[in-house]
């Protein structure tokens, strides 16, 4: 067999294993077990796609929250039947379009994402005319823009009331098979000519247009597919969560996306899974520093917040002390297990 | 609109604006010399309410005394900041720094939240300040007045210190270049230190003086005025520090008098400086005093 088949045949494998363990928590696992796996599925959306600016471009954009807000409530909306939407919106009803549509679940989400793709472009000219930190700021501000809009529109989000009583329609196949889909697209992205472009404007932005790479249209790209799965994975999370309000989209979220990706190392999609997997799970396990403690002698009582502040004090040694992360810009891959494997074996036939 | 409540009104706006404008300074002054946003220095404003909340309750220290405390330790606590979230970093890219600075901040708020708790603390507000006066039939809470001319003095301090004496000296060549500057002896360093000093205890006084007119204080109420701040930093020209009161002097004037003009608006007045942001961003990026911003290697 080829190299490109025995490849193929261990994705399918992977695949294949990824979606038995998926079948068997479906079956037979606890909902809080569920729930994490569904976290975690919908956080390797986020992470990987929020990655693929940040890591691969190279520029710090911090408004991934105002793309998932947006995705949120374009999906939710869509799903939700015309009575339940007259039920949410008591203060003021609902604005025409929005108040008779209504969509499956599938089509909800791709409407979500391409919302988001949709502001992302309406953004990108002034966000891009400008770079580092004032790029962050730019992106920041917009973020919290989207979250004063729907604060403030009565008729299309209802307010800080927020849209409650959602289906609850995301399940592990929804979660993680969207997760694998990002996955595909996005390293498909990275490892094509675009993806080596991208990667060229991170490590020298004046370089990469001597060789003729337009930065502009480039980082536009990244940007609005890394909207539109923010976009699709706000729509997943909604159906999760199954209430959304403003409060949930904040800097907040942000950050949470930031650790995942800076604690995986910036510009490594294997890192962003391994972080969102680690955040997904950490954040439970961290529970335990939040309840009361019993050491046998003594019971110490729980510090509610006490996980926030683990969270920054690891994003801050990560960040000072192992500034790549776990993976660096290393990435997972079947070649390198496969040249292991075959130097070992040459090992033992030597005699 | 009457005059009466025009004239109430301005005066609401430059007191707002000076105290933008005084939190900026401590923006813009880190930004010169390390070219980084300095995100936990909103929280700055949280922690020196705070101090002055527990030194009135804890102690007998009457305000004048546990003001000046609260400030000096902001003043150390930013030297610390700069020690422990920002020095490691001096030679990594700047994208480090950045992400650094916001784990400082979130870090700051959720200890605070941790020891303190989430619950809104009353500020005291000593009563030289609560009084209320009447001018031209106007009813003004002089803390109003205050506000600016405090502002004024401790800019004008600043402006010597930083123009008339050698520390400043320092600090503008160090904004410059750091390398020639170690060359010519100087602890680059210790100037770092010392912009961090005076920049926090700007920041504190601000904190105090938003404390008395907004008398809740919460773990979180560093984040807003840190970012508007911030932004008044921008507009006045980021490194500029005269500009930076100026442009906090703009967003104040901006944000209550597009309100007090327009009451539909009300609800979006947190969106109004990020749109100026983005104004100031897409047709004059180095604002409206700055020189052109050069990247320092």
């Amino acid at each position: 067999m080829t190299r490109d088949r025995v490849k193929l045949v261990l994705n399918i494998l992977a695949l294949l294993l990824l979606f038995s363990i998926l079948y068997f928590f479906d079956r037979y696992g606890s909902p809080y077990h569920v729930r994490i796996l569904n976290n975690m599925g919908i956080f390797i959306t986020l992470a990987v796609s929020y990655n693929l600016v940040n890591g691969y471009c190279g520029v710090l954009h911090l408004g991934p929250n105002a793309f998932i807000a947006i995705g949120a409530y374009t999906s939710s909306l869509l799903t939700m039947s015309p009575l339940e939407k007259q039920m949410n919106f008591i203060i003021e009803p609902l604005m025409w379009p929005l108040s008779v549509l209504q969509a499956p679940f599938s089509l909800s989400l791709i409407c979500g994402g391409v919302a988001a793709a949709l502001f992302a472009f309406l953004i990108s000219f002034p966000v891009f005319r400008v770079r580092g930190d004032y790029l962050a700021i730019v992106t920041l501000g917009f973020g919290e823009v989207v979250r004063v809009l729907c604060n403030a529109s009565q008729s299309v989000t209802n307010g800080p009331l927020g849209l409650k009583g959602l289906t609850p329609h995301t399940n592990l196949w929804w979660s993680w098979g969207i997760a694998v889909l990002t996955l595909i697209l996005v390293v498909r992205l990275v490892n094509s000519s675009y993806g080596r472009a991208m990667k060229a404007i991170r490590d020298n932005e004046p370089a990469a247009m001597a060789m003729g790479v337009n930065p502009f249209r480039h980082l536009l790209m990244a940007f609005l597919i890394s909207a539109f799965f923010c976009g699709v994975g706000g729509g997943l999370l909604a159906h999760l969560i199954t209430t959304i309000s403003p409060t949930l989209f904040t800097f907040f979220l942000t950050f949470n996306l930031l650790i995942i990706v800076v604690v995986g190392g910036l510009g490594s999609t294997t890192g962003a899974v391994l972080g969102a997997i680690l955040f997904a799970w950490g954040g439970e396990a961290l529970r335990v520093v939040e309840s009361p403690m019993n050491l046998g002698f003594m019971t110490l009582p729980g510090i509610p917040g006490m996980r926030m502040v683990l969270f920054s004090v690891i994003l801050m040694l990560v960040i000072i002390f192992m500034r790549r992360g776990i993976m660096g810009h290393r990435e997972f891959s079947w070649d390198w297990i496969l040249d292991k494997l075959q130097r070992k074996e040459a090992e033992l036939k030597k005699p | 609109m009457t005059s009466t409540i025009f004239f109430q009104q301005l005066i609401n706006a430059i007191s707002l604006g000076s105290l933008y404008g005084l939190v900026a300074i401590g923006y813009t002054m880190v930004y010169g010399i390390l070219r980084l946003i300095n995100f936990a220095h909103g929280d700055l404003l949280m922690f020196a309410a705070y101090v002055a909340i527990y030194m009135g309750a804890l102690t007998v220290f009457p305000w004048y005394l546990s003001f000046p405390a609260a400030i000096l330790a902001t003043g150390i606590l930013g030297i610390l900041l700069d020690r422990a979230a920002y020095r490691p970093l001096r030679d990594a890219p700047r994208i480090s720094l950045l992400i650094s600075a916001i784990g400082a901040s979130f870090l700051m708020q959720n200890l605070a939240l941790v020891i303190i708790g989430g619950v809104p603390k009353a500020f005291p507000r000593p009563e030289v300040f609560d009084r209320v006066i009447t001018l031209f039939d106007v009813r003004i809470q002089v803390l109003a007045i205050y506000t600016p001319i405090i502002t004024i003095i401790l800019l004008l301090g600043l402006l010597f210190i930083v123009y008339r004496t050698k520390v400043g000296k320092a600090m503008r060549a160090a904004s410059k270049d750091f390398e020639t500057t170690r060359l010519m002896g100087i602890n680059v360093n210790a100037v770092i230190a010392m912009t961090f000093f005076l920049g926090s205890t700007l920041a504190a006084a601000g904190g105090l003086m938003w404390a008395m007119r907004f008398p809740q204080v919460n773990p979180f109420m560093g984040v807003f005025p840190g970012l508007k701040a911030f932004i008044a930093a921008v507009v006045g020209g980021i490194g500029n520090i005269v500009g930076a009161v100026i442009g906090g002097f703009i967003l104040g004037l901006g944000e209550i008098l597009i309100v007090a003009f327009v009451p539909q608006l009300a609800q979006y007045r947190d969106a109004f400086a990020f749109v100026i942001l983005i104004l100031v961003l897409l047709f004059r990026p180095t604002g409206i005093m700055g020189e052109p911003i050069t990247d320092k290697s």
